[in-house]
Protein backbone atom coordinates (compact mmCIF):
# COMPACT_ATOMS: atom_id res chain seq x y z
CA UNK A 1 0.00 0.00 0.00
CA UNK A 2 2.70 2.53 0.69
CA UNK A 3 4.72 0.90 -2.11
CA UNK A 4 1.65 1.91 -4.21
CA UNK A 5 1.12 5.83 -2.61
CA UNK A 6 5.27 6.44 -3.50
CA UNK A 7 4.17 5.29 -6.62
CA UNK A 8 1.41 7.26 -7.21
CA UNK A 9 3.24 10.37 -5.83
CA UNK A 10 6.37 9.88 -7.99
CA UNK A 11 3.44 9.81 -11.09
CA UNK A 12 1.93 12.90 -10.02
CA UNK A 13 5.82 14.93 -9.59
CA UNK A 14 6.76 13.46 -12.77
CA UNK A 15 3.44 15.53 -14.68
CA UNK A 16 3.67 18.12 -12.29
CA UNK A 17 7.12 18.97 -14.06
CA UNK A 18 5.76 18.54 -17.52
CA UNK A 19 3.31 21.05 -16.55
CA UNK A 20 5.77 23.30 -15.60
CA UNK A 21 8.16 23.20 -18.71
CA UNK A 22 5.89 25.99 -20.33
CA UNK A 23 6.58 28.28 -17.41
CA UNK A 24 9.85 27.46 -17.68
CA UNK A 25 9.93 27.97 -21.05
CA UNK A 26 8.60 31.85 -20.72
CA UNK A 27 11.54 32.47 -18.02
CA UNK A 28 13.98 31.08 -20.01
CA UNK A 29 13.25 33.40 -22.97
CA UNK A 30 12.48 36.72 -20.59
CA UNK A 31 15.79 35.75 -18.90
CA UNK A 32 17.87 35.46 -21.92
CA UNK A 33 15.74 38.29 -23.91
CA UNK A 34 17.24 40.73 -20.69
CA UNK A 35 20.67 39.14 -20.32
CA UNK A 36 21.01 39.89 -23.84
CA UNK A 37 19.46 42.82 -24.22
CA UNK A 38 20.89 45.20 -21.47
CA UNK A 39 24.53 45.40 -22.10
CA UNK A 40 23.98 47.30 -25.59
CA UNK A 41 21.41 49.58 -24.16
CA UNK A 42 23.53 50.33 -21.01
CA UNK A 43 26.55 51.06 -23.72
CA UNK A 44 24.50 53.40 -26.13
CA UNK A 45 22.16 54.89 -23.60
CA UNK A 46 18.55 53.88 -23.06
CA UNK A 47 17.87 57.58 -24.89
CA UNK A 48 20.17 57.38 -27.40
CA UNK A 49 18.78 53.47 -28.62
CA UNK A 50 15.08 54.42 -28.47
CA UNK A 51 15.07 58.01 -29.46
CA UNK A 52 17.70 58.31 -32.19
CA UNK A 53 16.47 58.20 -35.77
CA UNK A 54 19.82 56.95 -37.34
CA UNK A 55 20.76 53.08 -37.73
CA UNK A 56 23.93 53.08 -38.71
CA UNK A 57 25.67 49.66 -37.11
CA UNK A 58 28.19 49.00 -39.97
CA UNK A 59 29.39 52.82 -40.39
CA UNK A 60 33.21 53.58 -39.36
CA UNK A 61 31.35 55.99 -36.36
CA UNK A 62 28.29 53.34 -36.09
CA UNK A 63 25.33 54.99 -34.39
CA UNK A 64 22.98 52.82 -33.06
CA UNK A 65 19.52 54.80 -33.14
CA UNK A 66 16.20 52.23 -33.69
CA UNK A 67 13.22 55.14 -33.62
CA UNK A 68 13.00 54.28 -37.40
CA UNK A 69 12.41 50.32 -36.72
CA UNK A 70 10.13 51.64 -33.76
CA UNK A 71 8.18 54.07 -36.04
CA UNK A 72 7.47 51.45 -39.39
CA UNK A 73 6.45 48.66 -36.68
CA UNK A 74 3.75 51.01 -35.79
CA UNK A 75 2.76 52.62 -38.88
CA UNK A 76 3.41 49.25 -40.59
CA UNK A 77 0.83 47.08 -38.05
CA UNK A 78 -1.44 50.72 -37.92
CA UNK A 79 -1.98 50.56 -41.66
CA UNK A 80 -3.08 46.71 -41.54
CA UNK A 81 -4.89 47.29 -38.96
CA UNK A 82 -6.61 50.09 -40.50
CA UNK A 83 -7.67 47.84 -43.96
CA UNK A 84 -8.01 44.81 -42.03
CA UNK A 85 -10.62 45.92 -39.85
CA UNK A 86 -13.63 46.97 -41.91
CA UNK A 87 -13.08 43.67 -44.24
CA UNK A 88 -12.54 41.33 -41.32
CA UNK A 89 -15.55 42.93 -39.60
CA UNK A 90 -18.53 42.33 -41.98
CA UNK A 91 -16.76 38.93 -43.45
CA UNK A 92 -17.24 38.18 -39.30
CA UNK A 93 -20.44 39.00 -38.93
CA UNK A 94 -21.12 37.32 -42.39
CA UNK A 95 -19.82 34.15 -41.98
CA UNK A 96 -21.23 33.49 -37.83
CA UNK A 97 -24.99 35.13 -38.90
CA UNK A 98 -25.94 35.76 -42.59
CA UNK A 99 -24.38 33.53 -44.70
CA UNK A 100 -26.10 30.53 -45.77
CA UNK A 101 -24.09 26.95 -44.88
CA UNK A 102 -22.95 26.15 -48.10
CA UNK A 103 -20.98 29.44 -48.92
CA UNK A 104 -20.07 29.68 -44.89
CA UNK A 105 -18.40 26.31 -46.02
CA UNK A 106 -16.60 27.65 -48.89
CA UNK A 107 -15.95 31.03 -47.33
CA UNK A 108 -14.38 29.66 -43.88
CA UNK A 109 -12.36 27.09 -45.90
CA UNK A 110 -10.52 29.93 -47.99
CA UNK A 111 -10.46 31.78 -44.40
CA UNK A 112 -8.10 28.68 -43.24
CA UNK A 113 -6.25 28.23 -46.55
CA UNK A 114 -5.14 32.02 -46.03
CA UNK A 115 -4.11 31.40 -42.33
CA UNK A 116 -1.85 28.40 -43.48
CA UNK A 117 -0.30 29.58 -46.16
CA UNK A 118 3.73 29.76 -45.09
CA UNK A 119 4.78 33.57 -44.48
CA UNK A 120 7.65 32.90 -47.00
CA UNK A 121 5.03 32.16 -50.08
CA UNK A 122 3.09 35.24 -49.24
CA UNK A 123 6.61 37.27 -49.12
CA UNK A 124 7.33 35.46 -52.63
CA UNK A 125 4.31 36.65 -54.55
CA UNK A 126 4.37 40.26 -52.49
CA UNK A 127 8.12 40.24 -53.94
CA UNK A 128 7.05 39.23 -58.15
CA UNK A 129 3.62 40.56 -58.08
CA UNK A 130 2.90 43.79 -55.34
CA UNK A 131 6.64 45.24 -55.79
CA UNK A 132 6.63 45.20 -59.44
CA UNK A 133 2.81 46.51 -59.63
CA UNK A 134 3.58 49.64 -57.07
CA UNK A 135 6.23 50.98 -58.92
CA UNK A 136 4.47 50.96 -62.40
CA UNK A 137 1.20 52.39 -60.62
CA UNK A 138 2.65 54.97 -58.35
CA UNK A 139 6.08 55.24 -61.10
CA UNK A 140 8.95 55.10 -58.04
CA UNK A 141 11.39 53.36 -58.60
CA UNK A 142 11.34 51.22 -56.26
CA UNK A 143 8.08 49.56 -55.20
CA UNK A 144 9.61 47.70 -51.93
CA UNK A 145 8.15 49.76 -49.83
CA UNK A 146 6.56 49.83 -46.34
CA UNK A 147 3.05 50.26 -48.54
CA UNK A 148 3.78 46.97 -50.01
CA UNK A 149 4.52 45.65 -46.25
CA UNK A 150 1.31 47.09 -45.16
CA UNK A 151 -0.71 44.99 -47.61
CA UNK A 152 0.88 41.78 -47.33
CA UNK A 153 0.57 42.04 -43.26
CA UNK A 154 -3.21 43.04 -43.74
CA UNK A 155 -3.67 39.55 -45.94
CA UNK A 156 -1.55 37.60 -43.66
CA UNK A 157 -3.49 38.69 -40.18
CA UNK A 158 -6.93 38.90 -41.79
CA UNK A 159 -7.62 34.78 -40.41
CA UNK A 160 -6.69 36.10 -36.66
CA UNK A 161 -8.81 38.92 -36.98
CA UNK A 162 -11.66 37.09 -38.55
CA UNK A 163 -11.42 33.06 -36.65
CA UNK A 164 -11.43 35.35 -33.03
CA UNK A 165 -14.59 37.87 -34.12
CA UNK A 166 -16.85 35.22 -35.66
CA UNK A 167 -15.97 33.22 -31.89
CA UNK A 168 -17.12 36.37 -30.26
CA UNK A 169 -20.25 36.82 -32.15
CA UNK A 170 -21.35 32.96 -31.76
CA UNK A 171 -21.19 32.96 -28.05
CA UNK A 172 -23.43 35.78 -27.79
CA UNK A 173 -26.54 34.56 -26.03
CA UNK A 174 -29.47 33.79 -28.31
CA UNK A 175 -32.26 35.14 -26.60
CA UNK A 176 -30.55 38.57 -27.28
CA UNK A 177 -31.27 38.47 -30.28
CA UNK A 178 -34.75 36.54 -30.55
CA UNK A 179 -35.86 39.19 -28.54
CA UNK A 180 -34.86 41.76 -30.90
CA UNK A 181 -36.25 40.14 -33.95
CA UNK A 182 -39.87 39.83 -31.57
CA UNK A 183 -39.17 43.56 -31.40
CA UNK A 184 -39.62 43.98 -35.35
CA UNK A 185 -35.69 44.31 -36.22
CA UNK A 186 -35.02 42.98 -39.10
CA UNK A 187 -32.30 40.20 -38.94
CA UNK A 188 -29.32 42.37 -40.55
CA UNK A 189 -29.97 44.91 -37.86
CA UNK A 190 -30.29 42.91 -35.08
CA UNK A 191 -27.02 41.04 -36.04
CA UNK A 192 -25.28 44.66 -36.52
CA UNK A 193 -26.95 46.38 -33.23
CA UNK A 194 -27.43 43.72 -30.86
CA UNK A 195 -24.63 40.89 -31.82
CA UNK A 196 -21.79 43.05 -32.46
CA UNK A 197 -22.02 45.53 -29.55
CA UNK A 198 -22.70 41.95 -27.06
CA UNK A 199 -19.60 40.70 -28.70
CA UNK A 200 -17.55 43.58 -28.54
CA UNK A 201 -15.00 42.87 -26.46
CA UNK A 202 -14.02 39.50 -28.02
CA UNK A 203 -13.95 41.62 -31.43
CA UNK A 204 -11.17 44.09 -29.81
CA UNK A 205 -9.56 41.03 -28.76
CA UNK A 206 -9.35 39.63 -32.24
CA UNK A 207 -7.99 43.28 -33.66
CA UNK A 208 -5.35 43.11 -30.61
CA UNK A 209 -4.10 39.61 -31.93
CA UNK A 210 -3.93 40.92 -35.38
CA UNK A 211 -1.55 43.25 -34.01
CA UNK A 212 0.36 41.54 -32.41
CA UNK A 213 0.58 39.13 -35.63
CA UNK A 214 1.32 42.08 -37.35
CA UNK A 215 3.93 43.41 -35.58
CA UNK A 216 6.09 40.08 -34.90
CA UNK A 217 5.96 38.84 -38.85
CA UNK A 218 9.58 39.07 -40.28
CA UNK A 219 9.84 36.89 -43.15
CA UNK A 220 7.19 38.26 -45.60
CA UNK A 221 8.10 41.52 -44.87
CA UNK A 222 11.28 41.15 -45.28
CA UNK A 223 11.11 40.17 -48.99
CA UNK A 224 8.70 42.93 -49.68
CA UNK A 225 9.93 46.26 -47.59
CA UNK A 226 13.43 47.04 -49.04
CA UNK A 227 15.17 46.82 -46.20
CA UNK A 228 16.87 50.38 -45.97
CA UNK A 229 17.00 52.03 -42.03
CA UNK A 230 15.23 55.08 -43.06
CA UNK A 231 12.45 56.44 -41.19
CA UNK A 232 9.24 55.31 -42.37
CA UNK A 233 7.89 56.72 -45.47
CA UNK A 234 4.70 55.10 -47.03
CA UNK A 235 6.29 54.52 -50.74
CA UNK A 236 9.54 54.51 -48.72
CA UNK A 237 12.42 51.50 -48.21
CA UNK A 238 11.70 50.68 -44.72
CA UNK A 239 13.33 48.14 -41.98
CA UNK A 240 11.19 46.19 -38.97
CA UNK A 241 11.97 45.58 -35.23
CA UNK A 242 11.94 42.17 -37.12
CA UNK A 243 13.76 42.37 -40.32
CA UNK A 244 16.38 44.66 -38.35
CA UNK A 245 17.26 41.55 -36.14
CA UNK A 246 16.84 39.08 -39.41
CA UNK A 247 18.61 41.04 -41.70
CA UNK A 248 22.18 41.05 -40.03
CA UNK A 249 21.82 38.50 -37.74
CA UNK A 250 24.05 36.15 -39.53
CA UNK A 251 27.05 38.70 -39.89
CA UNK A 252 26.75 41.14 -36.50
CA UNK A 253 29.77 40.64 -34.24
CA UNK A 254 30.73 42.63 -30.84
CA UNK A 255 28.26 45.95 -29.98
CA UNK A 256 26.21 45.63 -33.38
CA UNK A 257 25.32 41.97 -32.61
CA UNK A 258 24.34 43.59 -28.87
CA UNK A 259 22.41 46.02 -30.11
CA UNK A 260 20.26 43.26 -32.01
CA UNK A 261 19.50 41.55 -29.16
CA UNK A 262 18.49 44.71 -27.73
CA UNK A 263 16.04 45.35 -30.44
CA UNK A 264 14.50 41.70 -29.50
CA UNK A 265 13.92 43.13 -26.04
CA UNK A 266 12.21 45.86 -27.60
CA UNK A 267 10.06 43.82 -29.51
CA UNK A 268 8.76 41.53 -26.57
CA UNK A 269 8.18 44.23 -24.47
CA UNK A 270 5.94 45.31 -27.12
CA UNK A 271 4.50 41.79 -27.67
CA UNK A 272 4.07 41.53 -23.40
CA UNK A 273 2.09 44.46 -23.54
CA UNK A 274 -0.41 43.58 -26.02
CA UNK A 275 -0.23 39.89 -24.41
CA UNK A 276 -1.86 42.01 -21.78
CA UNK A 277 -4.09 43.82 -23.48
CA UNK A 278 -5.63 40.74 -25.46
CA UNK A 279 -5.82 38.89 -21.62
CA UNK A 280 -7.69 41.94 -20.73
CA UNK A 281 -10.41 41.48 -23.71
CA UNK A 282 -10.54 38.28 -23.45
CA UNK A 283 -11.55 38.25 -20.11
CA UNK A 284 -14.25 40.51 -20.49
CA UNK A 285 -15.61 39.39 -23.19
CA UNK A 286 -16.21 35.40 -21.01
CA UNK A 287 -17.97 38.09 -18.61
CA UNK B 1 -47.59 61.20 -41.75
CA UNK B 2 -47.63 58.63 -43.71
CA UNK B 3 -44.79 59.98 -45.86
CA UNK B 4 -42.47 60.41 -43.10
CA UNK B 5 -42.64 56.42 -42.20
CA UNK B 6 -42.43 55.34 -45.57
CA UNK B 7 -39.19 57.71 -46.19
CA UNK B 8 -37.94 55.77 -42.60
CA UNK B 9 -38.65 52.99 -43.83
CA UNK B 10 -37.24 53.13 -47.32
CA UNK B 11 -34.08 54.75 -45.78
CA UNK B 12 -33.85 51.62 -43.22
CA UNK B 13 -33.88 49.02 -46.16
CA UNK B 14 -31.43 50.63 -48.08
CA UNK B 15 -28.94 50.48 -45.08
CA UNK B 16 -29.78 46.52 -44.87
CA UNK B 17 -28.88 46.27 -48.23
CA UNK B 18 -26.32 48.22 -48.41
CA UNK B 19 -24.71 46.18 -45.04
CA UNK B 20 -25.36 42.71 -47.32
CA UNK B 21 -23.98 43.52 -50.31
CA UNK B 22 -20.74 44.89 -48.55
CA UNK B 23 -20.45 41.44 -46.64
CA UNK B 24 -20.91 39.71 -49.45
CA UNK B 25 -18.18 42.30 -51.11
CA UNK B 26 -16.18 41.28 -47.95
CA UNK B 27 -16.35 37.39 -49.04
CA UNK B 28 -16.41 37.27 -52.90
CA UNK B 29 -13.00 39.54 -52.37
CA UNK B 30 -11.47 37.21 -49.29
CA UNK B 31 -12.53 33.82 -52.03
CA UNK B 32 -11.03 35.99 -54.77
CA UNK B 33 -7.80 36.26 -53.00
CA UNK B 34 -7.24 32.83 -52.12
CA UNK B 35 -8.48 31.47 -55.96
CA UNK B 36 -6.11 34.17 -56.99
CA UNK B 37 -2.91 33.06 -55.06
CA UNK B 38 -3.57 29.16 -55.75
CA UNK B 39 -3.69 29.64 -59.39
CA UNK B 40 -0.89 32.13 -59.80
CA UNK B 41 1.40 30.39 -57.26
CA UNK B 42 0.34 26.84 -59.20
CA UNK B 43 0.71 28.67 -62.66
CA UNK B 44 4.20 29.48 -61.94
CA UNK B 45 5.66 26.64 -59.95
CA UNK B 46 4.24 23.65 -61.61
CA UNK B 47 6.14 23.77 -64.85
CA UNK B 48 9.49 24.10 -63.07
CA UNK B 49 8.12 21.20 -61.01
CA UNK B 50 10.62 18.16 -62.23
CA UNK B 51 11.71 15.13 -61.14
CA UNK B 52 15.28 16.00 -61.21
CA UNK B 53 14.14 18.78 -58.97
CA UNK B 54 12.86 16.49 -55.84
CA UNK B 55 15.63 13.87 -56.37
CA UNK B 56 18.60 15.41 -56.32
CA UNK B 57 21.19 17.72 -54.35
CA UNK B 58 22.52 21.04 -55.58
CA UNK B 59 25.30 20.45 -57.70
CA UNK B 60 28.18 22.76 -58.10
CA UNK B 61 29.91 21.05 -60.48
CA UNK B 62 26.79 20.88 -63.10
CA UNK B 63 25.35 23.97 -62.03
CA UNK B 64 22.02 22.34 -61.79
CA UNK B 65 19.24 23.07 -58.66
CA UNK B 66 17.65 19.65 -56.46
CA UNK B 67 15.89 20.25 -53.06
CA UNK B 68 15.88 16.75 -51.87
CA UNK B 69 17.88 17.53 -48.98
CA UNK B 70 15.53 20.08 -48.14
CA UNK B 71 12.35 18.10 -48.18
CA UNK B 72 14.21 15.40 -46.14
CA UNK B 73 15.41 18.19 -43.74
CA UNK B 74 11.31 18.74 -43.61
CA UNK B 75 10.76 15.52 -42.72
CA UNK B 76 13.07 15.23 -39.99
CA UNK B 77 12.22 18.67 -38.78
CA UNK B 78 7.98 17.14 -38.06
CA UNK B 79 9.34 14.41 -37.11
CA UNK B 80 11.66 15.44 -34.51
CA UNK B 81 9.99 18.07 -33.09
CA UNK B 82 6.59 15.74 -32.65
CA UNK B 83 8.77 13.44 -30.89
CA UNK B 84 9.47 15.93 -28.47
CA UNK B 85 6.46 17.60 -28.05
CA UNK B 86 3.26 15.19 -28.10
CA UNK B 87 4.93 13.85 -24.28
CA UNK B 88 5.37 17.58 -23.06
CA UNK B 89 2.14 18.66 -24.60
CA UNK B 90 0.10 15.92 -23.27
CA UNK B 91 1.69 15.53 -19.83
CA UNK B 92 0.74 19.53 -19.48
CA UNK B 93 -2.62 18.66 -20.37
CA UNK B 94 -3.25 15.92 -18.16
CA UNK B 95 -1.40 17.81 -15.48
CA UNK B 96 -4.03 20.41 -15.80
CA UNK B 97 -6.81 18.33 -16.28
CA UNK B 98 -6.26 15.62 -13.69
CA UNK B 99 -3.92 16.69 -11.46
CA UNK B 100 -3.60 20.49 -10.73
CA UNK B 101 -5.66 21.31 -7.23
CA UNK B 102 -3.66 24.35 -6.82
CA UNK B 103 -5.25 27.30 -8.48
CA UNK B 104 -2.05 29.68 -9.08
CA UNK B 105 -0.24 26.92 -10.37
CA UNK B 106 -2.92 26.18 -13.11
CA UNK B 107 -3.20 29.92 -14.00
CA UNK B 108 0.64 30.32 -13.96
CA UNK B 109 0.87 27.41 -16.52
CA UNK B 110 -2.09 28.89 -18.72
CA UNK B 111 -0.58 32.32 -18.70
CA UNK B 112 2.29 31.20 -19.89
CA UNK B 113 1.11 29.22 -22.68
CA UNK B 114 -0.89 32.19 -23.71
CA UNK B 115 2.46 34.29 -23.42
CA UNK B 116 3.97 31.91 -25.43
CA UNK B 117 1.61 31.18 -28.43
CA UNK B 118 2.01 35.03 -28.59
CA UNK B 119 5.71 35.67 -29.06
CA UNK B 120 6.83 36.17 -32.65
CA UNK B 121 8.70 33.36 -34.38
CA UNK B 122 11.59 35.70 -35.33
CA UNK B 123 12.04 36.06 -31.27
CA UNK B 124 12.14 32.16 -30.77
CA UNK B 125 14.80 31.71 -33.35
CA UNK B 126 17.01 34.26 -31.56
CA UNK B 127 16.47 32.78 -28.35
CA UNK B 128 16.67 29.38 -30.04
CA UNK B 129 19.91 30.08 -31.42
CA UNK B 130 21.54 31.84 -27.72
CA UNK B 131 20.06 28.86 -25.71
CA UNK B 132 19.94 25.57 -27.91
CA UNK B 133 22.98 26.20 -30.44
CA UNK B 134 25.51 28.28 -28.18
CA UNK B 135 24.85 27.80 -24.42
CA UNK B 136 24.03 23.73 -25.18
CA UNK B 137 26.95 23.71 -27.90
CA UNK B 138 24.53 21.90 -30.40
CA UNK B 139 25.72 24.76 -32.84
CA UNK B 140 23.69 25.13 -35.98
CA UNK B 141 21.54 22.17 -36.60
CA UNK B 142 18.14 20.43 -37.22
CA UNK B 143 17.95 19.62 -33.62
CA UNK B 144 18.66 22.94 -32.11
CA UNK B 145 15.99 24.13 -35.07
CA UNK B 146 13.63 21.24 -33.64
CA UNK B 147 13.80 21.90 -30.30
CA UNK B 148 12.97 25.37 -30.77
CA UNK B 149 9.76 24.96 -32.20
CA UNK B 150 9.12 22.04 -29.65
CA UNK B 151 8.44 25.84 -27.54
CA UNK B 152 6.94 27.13 -30.01
CA UNK B 153 4.43 24.14 -30.14
CA UNK B 154 3.88 23.19 -27.21
CA UNK B 155 0.76 25.47 -26.18
CA UNK B 156 -0.84 24.27 -29.24
CA UNK B 157 -0.41 20.09 -28.44
CA UNK B 158 -1.25 21.29 -24.52
CA UNK B 159 -4.61 23.05 -25.64
CA UNK B 160 -5.95 20.47 -28.00
CA UNK B 161 -4.94 17.63 -25.64
CA UNK B 162 -6.70 19.69 -23.16
CA UNK B 163 -10.12 19.94 -25.35
CA UNK B 164 -10.23 16.65 -25.83
CA UNK B 165 -9.47 15.42 -22.11
CA UNK B 166 -12.45 17.81 -20.71
CA UNK B 167 -14.99 15.60 -23.21
CA UNK B 168 -14.08 12.59 -21.16
CA UNK B 169 -17.21 11.64 -19.14
CA UNK B 170 -15.90 12.21 -15.64
CA UNK B 171 -17.74 9.05 -14.95
CA UNK B 172 -15.76 7.00 -16.54
CA UNK B 173 -13.33 8.29 -14.30
CA UNK B 174 -15.29 7.61 -11.44
CA UNK B 175 -15.93 4.22 -12.42
CA UNK B 176 -12.83 3.09 -12.58
CA UNK B 177 -11.63 4.38 -9.36
CA UNK B 178 -14.68 2.87 -7.96
CA UNK B 179 -12.97 -0.73 -9.32
CA UNK B 180 -10.18 0.29 -7.42
CA UNK B 181 -8.48 1.64 -9.68
CA UNK B 182 -5.21 3.53 -8.78
CA UNK B 183 -5.01 7.75 -9.73
CA UNK B 184 -2.37 6.54 -12.45
CA UNK B 185 -3.91 3.70 -13.77
CA UNK B 186 -6.94 5.61 -14.27
CA UNK B 187 -4.76 8.06 -16.97
CA UNK B 188 -3.42 5.03 -18.29
CA UNK B 189 -6.14 3.14 -19.06
CA UNK B 190 -9.20 5.39 -19.32
CA UNK B 191 -7.55 9.08 -19.64
CA UNK B 192 -5.58 8.78 -22.03
CA UNK B 193 -7.06 6.94 -24.86
CA UNK B 194 -9.83 9.33 -24.74
CA UNK B 195 -7.61 12.39 -25.01
CA UNK B 196 -6.36 10.88 -28.77
CA UNK B 197 -8.96 13.19 -30.79
CA UNK B 198 -6.83 16.11 -29.82
CA UNK B 199 -3.55 14.95 -29.49
CA UNK B 200 -4.08 14.13 -33.48
CA UNK B 201 -5.21 17.07 -33.96
CA UNK B 202 -2.95 19.04 -32.11
CA UNK B 203 -0.08 17.02 -34.68
CA UNK B 204 -1.78 18.17 -37.79
CA UNK B 205 -2.07 22.04 -36.15
CA UNK B 206 1.54 21.64 -35.22
CA UNK B 207 2.75 19.84 -38.94
CA UNK B 208 0.79 22.58 -40.61
CA UNK B 209 2.77 25.27 -38.73
CA UNK B 210 6.32 23.27 -38.70
CA UNK B 211 5.91 23.03 -42.84
CA UNK B 212 5.22 27.06 -42.56
CA UNK B 213 8.27 28.02 -39.95
CA UNK B 214 10.87 30.03 -41.12
CA UNK B 215 11.87 33.15 -39.24
CA UNK B 216 12.59 30.71 -36.05
CA UNK B 217 14.95 28.03 -38.37
CA UNK B 218 17.11 30.49 -39.66
CA UNK B 219 19.70 31.31 -37.28
CA UNK B 220 19.12 27.54 -35.70
CA UNK B 221 18.94 25.13 -38.16
CA UNK B 222 20.58 26.77 -40.69
CA UNK B 223 20.50 26.66 -44.49
CA UNK B 224 22.40 24.12 -45.90
CA UNK B 225 21.53 21.76 -48.40
CA UNK B 226 23.69 18.93 -47.87
CA UNK B 227 22.04 15.41 -47.85
CA UNK B 228 21.72 13.47 -44.72
CA UNK B 229 20.29 10.66 -43.18
CA UNK B 230 17.83 10.71 -40.05
CA UNK B 231 20.36 11.41 -37.08
CA UNK B 232 23.23 12.42 -38.71
CA UNK B 233 20.85 15.00 -40.42
CA UNK B 234 19.82 16.04 -36.94
CA UNK B 235 23.66 17.24 -35.69
CA UNK B 236 24.03 19.18 -38.60
CA UNK B 237 22.68 22.27 -40.21
CA UNK B 238 20.05 22.14 -43.06
CA UNK B 239 17.55 24.04 -44.34
CA UNK B 240 13.47 23.34 -44.66
CA UNK B 241 11.50 23.59 -47.24
CA UNK B 242 10.60 27.28 -46.62
CA UNK B 243 13.87 28.45 -45.29
CA UNK B 244 15.43 27.49 -48.17
CA UNK B 245 12.74 29.15 -50.52
CA UNK B 246 13.17 31.87 -48.40
CA UNK B 247 17.19 31.90 -49.86
CA UNK B 248 16.36 30.74 -53.45
CA UNK B 249 14.25 33.76 -53.81
CA UNK B 250 15.44 36.39 -51.74
CA UNK B 251 19.36 35.87 -51.86
CA UNK B 252 20.11 33.80 -54.84
CA UNK B 253 17.29 35.07 -57.47
CA UNK B 254 16.58 31.45 -58.91
CA UNK B 255 12.64 32.54 -58.38
CA UNK B 256 12.09 29.43 -61.05
CA UNK B 257 13.08 26.96 -57.97
CA UNK B 258 11.38 29.21 -55.62
CA UNK B 259 8.21 28.97 -57.12
CA UNK B 260 8.09 25.37 -57.80
CA UNK B 261 9.16 25.05 -53.70
CA UNK B 262 5.88 27.62 -52.99
CA UNK B 263 3.75 25.24 -55.28
CA UNK B 264 4.73 22.30 -52.91
CA UNK B 265 4.02 23.72 -50.14
CA UNK B 266 0.09 25.04 -51.31
CA UNK B 267 -0.26 21.40 -51.83
CA UNK B 268 1.06 20.51 -48.70
CA UNK B 269 -0.93 23.16 -47.08
CA UNK B 270 -4.13 22.17 -48.53
CA UNK B 271 -3.80 18.64 -47.54
CA UNK B 272 -3.42 19.53 -43.87
CA UNK B 273 -5.98 22.05 -43.82
CA UNK B 274 -8.21 19.09 -45.93
CA UNK B 275 -6.98 16.52 -43.53
CA UNK B 276 -7.84 19.13 -40.04
CA UNK B 277 -11.11 19.49 -41.60
CA UNK B 278 -12.11 15.78 -42.37
CA UNK B 279 -10.67 14.43 -38.78
CA UNK B 280 -12.22 17.20 -37.18
CA UNK B 281 -15.79 16.29 -38.71
CA UNK B 282 -15.19 12.52 -38.04
CA UNK B 283 -14.44 13.37 -34.20
CA UNK B 284 -17.17 15.67 -33.68
CA UNK B 285 -19.62 12.77 -35.63
CA UNK B 286 -17.57 9.92 -33.16
CA UNK B 287 -18.48 12.49 -29.97
CA UNK B 288 -22.54 12.20 -31.08
CA UNK B 289 -22.41 8.77 -30.90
Amino acid sequence: MKKQKAFENFIHGIFLILGLITVGCVLLITLYLVVAGIPAIRKIGLKDFLFNPKWASTASEPSYGILPFILTSVYGTAGAILIDVPIGFLISVYLAKLAPAKIRTVVSGAVSLLAGIPSVVYGLVGMMVLVPGIRNLFHIPDGASLFAAIIVLAIMILPSIINVSITALEAVPKEYEDASLALGATPVETYFKVSVPAAKSGIAAAVVLGVGRAIGEAMAVMMVSGNAPNLPELFGSVRFLTTAMASEMSYSSGLQRQALFSIALVLFLFIMLINAALNFFLKRSKE
Amino acid sequence: MRSVNAQINAIRKMKIVLLRVLCGISAAFTCALVLFLLVYIFAKGIPNLSWELLSTEPSYLSGTIGILPDILNTVYMIVATLVFVLPLGVGAAVYLTEYAQNKRIVAAIEYAAETLSGIPSIIYGLVGMLFFCQFLNMQTSLLAGALTLVIMNLPTVMRTTQESLKTVPQSYREGAFGLGAGKWRVIRTVVLPGCIDGVITGCILSVGRILGESAALLFTAGFAHALNGFLEGLGSAGATLTVSLYVYAKEQGEFGVAFAIAAILMILTLLVNLLAMLVGRWFKRRQKL
